[in-house]
């Protein structure tokens, strides 16, 4: 029984993954119809043959635009996952390793910045920073460090009193030599289930700040964005906003899963 | 009272380090802050003006000081685009974020605590595939757009709602239901989603005991073991899980505001976002952050006093 779930997890979350990082592959190349081209004498027309989610107020395809907007989410996704496990592990694991007084003040700092509603910290940030996919990114990348810096350090407590950390230690091997030759690789496996969740919750946050106007800016399409402007149409035209909604939802499904099924995969004891 | 100690001295830690952050991100701006904010038609001497009023020219550590001393005294500054002072805009959008965060809150505890127990009670005849996927959906389904289906299909069906807009409360009750309940529900059904399934562990959990089995041996009927024996018991986990729903709840009503036209603390903290008023920002930011902190506070400060056990851990 519980393999089975598990596996309906793997395979449900890695296959709605690998439908939209196909989608985003292809829309690179192709798209079936111009993203930006307009065509306002079949603007807002429900979904047909020819536009299977209709066109939105412009007379743009929204199927296109749909799949030009996973290439938005994917990008934003990475870029914060990236800024997030680079400053996390770093953090996670100077706290762990060191402890003492320097651990006392990194973790204090990231207990700070997790007491912020995590929206609350995003809006604070873009309005810093300024809209756009970039920044948009470093906003959501600092709020992802403190949740990786966290599960970084508890493994890094556990793990620095092993046996083969003192013998690195005795052979006199170089500290950050043991940090992230020796430990981290014996750590991976919940700092990438952290990873994976910080994906969704990222694209998730995404999609609410350029739903608020505040994130990814036209002519980049998000899905956050078509949502906000499908709303001035909810009642006309309400499939208008089943597309960029459904894409949200089911892309961050998709990577809750995966990230179930890795946990559930790599640490047996989780189970 | 160590234990009492040291939860409050972290405490002013966390609030202190917010209020660093908070004030510390505004500096990092990239340009002059007030040009900015004035755009590029100001002349030199509105700037002159603005940066007087604002403090700008002194040292900064004082300007942090003079800033965190207005927040126990209320006095946040002004705010650039209104012109009238931050906490002031503040009181008169509370209400409306108040109501439907509580309401929120009220509809998550009214229905996923007997959700909850429900399914605890029932735990082989529910597969735990259904109900996992129904918290994974909870989790995944952006609020705006739930948001949206409610108002397509509760909304413009039942005469009863409005959904756009905000009455207060002082002038019909009625009214003010009608434009809050879907923005609470809006809120509720993640968080009801996710949340009922930890009731179910909590309860499960104690299902497994020796006393349940020790009370079940001796023939009390299953009702009176769950809501007697077993959800004494399992109080304290259910309350963390309470516990950590307020900040969720906070953050879901400043995006779902914006989907029903509410004037809460959330549009107007949008808003000035987008005139860069962020002397309103700052304000905004830290009283909500606050606010969390000091719920999550006293709901940590209620659970060593229903359960002493946690205070020696």
């Amino acid at each position: 029984m519980q393999k089975y779930k598990k596996n309906i997890n793997l395979l449900l979350g890695a296959g709605i993954l690998l439908l939209f990082f196909g989608m985003m592959v292809v829309s690179y190349f192709y798209t079936p119809y111009d993203v930006n081209s307009m065509d306002i004498p079949n603007k807002l027309q429900e979904p047909s043959k020819t536009h299977i989610f209709g066109t939105d107020e412009f007379g743009r395809d929204i199927f296109s635009r749909i799949l030009k907007g996973s290439q938005t989410a994917f990008i934003v996704g990475l870029l914060t996952v990236a800024i997030g496990a680079f400053f996390g592990v770093l953090i996670g694991g100077i706290a762990g390793y060191a402890g003492g007084l320097l651990d006392e003040v990194f973790m204090r700092i990231m207990d700070a910045l997790m007491a912020f509603p995590g929206i609350i910290l995003a809006l604070m940030l873009v309005a810093v920073f300024g809209p756009g996919i970039i920044n948009t990114s470093i906003a959501l990348g600092i709020i992802a460090i403190p949740s990786i810096a966290r599960v970084t350090r508890s493994g890094f407590v556990q793990q620095k009193e092993s046996e083969y950390v003192t013998a690195a230690k005795l052979i006199g091997v170089k500290p950050y030599k043991i940090m992230f030759k020796h430990i981290l690789p014996n750590i991976s496996s919940q700092i990438i289930v952290a990873l994976s969740i910080a994906f969704a919750i990222a694209m998730l946050a995404e999609a609410a700040l350029s739903y608020l106007g505040l994130g990814v800016q036209p002519p980049d399409p998000s899905w956050g964005r078509m949502l906000k402007d499908a709303q001035s149409f909810l009642i006309s035209s309400p499939w208008y906003t089943y597309a960029p909604g459904g894409a949200i939802t089911l892309l961050v499904l998709g990577l809750y899963l995966l990230s179930n099924a890795i946990r559930d995969i790599m640490d047996p004891r989780s189970k | 009272m160590f234990y009492y100690l040291r939860r409050i001295f972290l405490l002013v830690i966390t609030v202190a380090l917010v209020s660093v952050i908070t004030f510390a991100v505004f500096q990092i701006l990239p340009g002059d802050p007030v040009r900015t904010m004035l755009g590029t038609e100001a002349d030199e001497t509105q700037i002159e003006n603005l940066r007087n009023e604002l403090g700008l020219n002194r040292p900064l550590y004082q300007q942090y000081f003079d800033w965190i001393g207005g927040l126990f005294t209320g006095d946040l500054g002004n705010s650039i685009r209104f012109s009238m002072p931050v906490s002031d805009l503040l009181m008169e959008r509370l209400p409306v974020t108040l109501s439907v965060a509580s309401m929120a809150l009220v509809i998550v505890v009214l229905v996923a605590l007997p959700l909850g127990i429900f399914v605890a009670r029932r735990q082989n005849k529910v597969s735990d595939v259904v109900l996992s996927s129904v918290t994974q959906l909870g989790m995944a389904i952006p609020s705006f757009w739930l948001g949206m289906i409610l108002i397509l299909y509760i909304g413009m069906n039942v005469d009863f709602f409005r959904i756009n807009g905000y009455i207060p409360w002082s002038e019909s009750i009625k009214g003010a239901l009608s434009t809050l309940v879907l923005p609470a529900l809006t809120i509720a059904i993640p968080q009801i989603a996710v949340k009922f399934r930890y009731v179910r562990t909590a309860i499960l959990e104690q299902m497994e005991l020796d006393y349940v089995r020790t009370i079940r041996s001796k023939g009390l009927p299953e009702k009176l073991i769950v809501y007697k024996h077993i959800l004494k018991n399992a109080l304290i986990p259910i309350l963390t899980i309470f516990g950590l729903i307020t900040a969720e709840v906070v953050a879901g009503t400043i995006i779902v505001e914006q989907v029903f036209a509410l004037p809460g603390v959330g549009q107007l903290l949008i808003t000035s976002i987008s005139y860069r008023d962020f002397p309103l920002v700052q304000g905004i930011v830290m009283y909500i952050t606050i606010t969390v902190v000091l719920i999550n506070f006293i709901v940590d400060m209620l659970y060593s006093v229903i359960d002493p056990r946690i205070r020696l851990r």
